[in-house]
């Protein structure tokens, strides 16, 4: 890493797969350079890729309906900036799983470490096990479904889709949340400044059961609680003690 | 004897003087603290504590008009397969569409490709008009990450991954609900009229080791076809530059502590990070230390630059390249005496006028209104850029000449001499007629 590692590496277009057509990679014979960079060229297709390793950005900056499948666990940053096609993790996932993910989808079998999530502006991310630390920080219109627990500051100034949460939420969940809505089944530990619990309205329960289906998660609307922004903090509050002296009867 | 009207028996607080007695009295009616725009204001040791010392018997000039002196840079050669590449060693800061109208961020787009130089995007993410008009765009990776994605990132002739800026390092930023229309807030994702607050620090990453490991996902999304700088607001250069290379920057931008900001707290404005001049030698420091100065990582200075000479003394301390932002908008227009009378009824001056969070701007570039933003025509706006871009350049020259050099990145801190104490040991170059670097770093 951090070397020239692979600038001039160009893949023949003939190894891009071919739509039904599985290929696969393996990662103790092959480089990530020539993983991703297959990616990229790839428009659509299915792609295998074996002994992952914890490797760094596996599977980042896809942008088109390729479907990949990844055996084992991958370090940071697997799915990065994702859009259009679909990744599936079986193994766990360590920090930034799908970080800033646009569209599509990406599914874990396992746990993802700290900020699953983060900044995703659409798609959906599914994490079977649990979330780590600030699952969806700052989740831009991103769907998140985990079906264990959610560490603490998870949904951390989220500003616009929805985080599901099978299991428990960590303290301070949805601290300074703008619009995104925060669905838990289990105990939340605290909520952040300006998060609030709210209603769960019949739109809620239809987007919510929605949900769960496309993650193929087993669970009743019903049992969730919704919690939200409260919009306090959304304009500095000044108290313009001249402007009150002036308008007051004197 | 007195006449009418003096009032020479009045002794004025220098510890509380008038600027601090009128924001006590804001601060007691409104309870919040001040937010405005602009950089530090109050007198710093700057770059005109320094003095080149031309040519003379033991150093040969160049011919001002008749000997080449090369002002081009390239940025990323060793990484990247697309480097960029830039004529003029001037380039222009990232500011945000939303802090800045589309016109202004136009303006800039023009300007800068008139003179074959790069502009950069801002927090809130890459407007359309500023990429159609940027030959060369820097895309911003902020905190934020406001408006972010894929496609722009791979539009992008660089990526600037901001640690902070000089105007605030370790803050993060705000954007007034006044200036978030729905245009604004539909690239952030958020309601329109609310104030839009940037996180401090990324979402993703934590250290060194991890900014290490995303930029190498940086680097992968696109495919390793451009060049990756880090952006650190000038609080310890030194450590700061030499992590930002460990993480695989090639190039790090150091903005000093009067890099301007389009809302910040005053207090932070006034009282965090410290001077460019004392930034640019320790970034150098860091560079030489891990032997890629001018080599494989670029040194990009910003903060406060304002002429020629301003460049040539960064050039000299140590920077490949310097970053303008609040001269670049003073060169659109702002503060413009012609519109001193508008500036009068908010409250300011002509030359004195900072609230650029207000969206208040007469000259319309810091504003989203639309009867205001009309007022500034990108085409000339972007003329004047470029004009003012062409002088900075042919000052750079001119003085680099005079010292002898081919090449405005061979002046060195050997053509240099302080004329303050603080100059000379902040700049580490000898005090104007002695050799005393106070604090020779050499001698350790």
């Amino acid at each position: 890493m951090g070397t020239a590692a692979g600038r001039h590496l160009h893949v023949d277009p003939s190894c891009v797969s071919e739509p039904h057509q599985v290929t696969t990679i393996d990662l103790a014979q092959s480089s990530l350079r020539d993983l991703n960079q297959m990616l990229h060229l790839a428009r659509h297709g299915s792609f295998r890729v074996l002994n992952p390793r914890g490797a760094h950005a596996v599977a980042c900056g896809i942008d088109a309906e390729v479907s990949v499948e990844i055996h084992g666990s991958v370090g940071y940053y697997c799915a990065g900036m994702h859009q259009k096609g679909s990744v599936y993790i079986d193994g766990n996932a360590s920090t930034g799983l799908a970080e800033n993910i646009m569209s599509g989808t990406v599914h874990i079998t396992g746990s993802a470490t700290m900020s699953a999530g983060a900044t995703g502006h659409g798609g959906l991310v599914v994490i079977e096990g649990n979330a780590g630390a600030r699952c969806g920080i700052s989740m831009k219109g991103v769907d998140i479904v985990v079906g264990g627990n959610v560490g603490h500051m998870s949904a951390f100034m989220a500003q616009a889709g929805n985080l599901v949460v099978l299991g428990d939420a960590g303290a301070d969940l949805g601290d300074s949340i703008y619009e995104a809505n925060l669905y838990v089944r289990g105990e939340v530990a605290s909520l952040g400044a300006d998060a609030i619990h709210k209603d769960m309205r019949p739109e809620h329960v239809q987007t919510l059961a929605g949900l769960l289906r496309r993650a193929g998660m087993e669970a009743d609307p019903d049992d969730f609680r919704r919690y939200g922004s409260a919009r306090n903090l959304y304009n500095f509050h000044i108290d313009d003690v001249d402007a009150e002296v002036a308008g007051r009867d004197v | 004897m007195s006449r009418p009207g003096d009032n020479w028996h009045l002794r004025e607080s220098y510890t509380f003087d008038r600027h601090v007695i009128a924001e006590i009295h804001r601060a007691a009616n409104t309870g919040v603290y001040r937010i405005r725009g602009w950089g530090a204001k109050r007198r710093l040791p700057t770059l005109d504590d320094l003095v080149f010392l031309g040519a003379s018997m033991s150093r040969y000039p160049l011919e001002g008009y008749r000997e080449s002196c090369g002002t081009d840079l390239v940025i990323g050669e060793e990484r990247a397969a697309r480097p960029l590449k830039i004529d003029i060693p001037i380039t222009i800061a990232g500011m945000s569409f939303g802090s800045l109208s589309s016109q202004a961020k136009e303006a800039l787009g023009r300007g800068a490709s008139a003179m074959g130089t790069s502009t950069t995007s801002g927090d809130g993410g890459m407007l359309p008009e500023e990429r159609e008009h940027s030959s060369k765009l820097v895309y911003q990776y902020l905190p934020s990450r406001y408006g972010q994605n894929p496609d722009d990132l791979r539009r992008g002739d660089a990526i600037e991954v901001v640690v902070g800026q000089g105007a605030k390092p370790g803050g993060g930023g705000m954007l007034l609900g006044q200036k978030v229309s729905e245009r604004v807030a539909g690239m952030r994702t958020l309601p329109a009229g609310i104030d839009q607050r940037s996180a401090c620090r990324h979402p993703d990453w934590t250290g060194p080791d991890d900014l290490q490991i995303k930029i190498h996902e940086l680097r992968e999304i696109v495919d390793w076809e451009v060049p990756i700088f880090v952006k650190i607001g000038a609080a310890r250069p030194f450590y700061d530059t030499a992590l930002a290379v460990k993480a695989g920057a090639d190039a790090v931008v150091v903005d000093g502590m009067q890099g301007g900001t389009a809302a910040t707290q005053d207090v932070f404005i006034e009282h965090a990070g410290i001077p460019t001049i004392a930034a640019i030698p320790e970034a150098t420091r860091a560079l030489q230390d891990l032997d890629v100065h001018r080599k494989s990582v670029k040194l990009i200075a910003s903060g406060g630059m304002r002429s020629g000479a301003d460049v040539a003394k960064a050039l000299a301390l140590g920077a490949d390249a310097v970053s303008i932002g609040t001269a670049a908008l003073i060169a659109l227009g702002d503060n413009d005496p012609a519109y001193d009378e508008e500036y009068r009824e908010l409250g300011s001056a002509a030359g004195f006028w900072d609230d650029f969070q207000d969206g208040t701007d007469p000259a319309g570039i810091s504003t989203q209104d639309p009867r205001l933003t009309s007022r500034l025509d990108p085409v000339i706006g972007g003329r004047r850029l470029a004009n003012y871009l062409q002088v900075l350049t042919l000052e750079t020259q001119t003085l680099a000449r005079a010292c002898g050099k081919s090449h405005v990145v061979n002046l060195e801190p050997e053509d240099l001499a302080a004329l303050t104490v603080e100059a000379a040991a902040m700049a580490q170059v000898p005090v104007a007629g002695t050799d005393w670097i106070p604090g020779d770093r050499r001698k350790r």
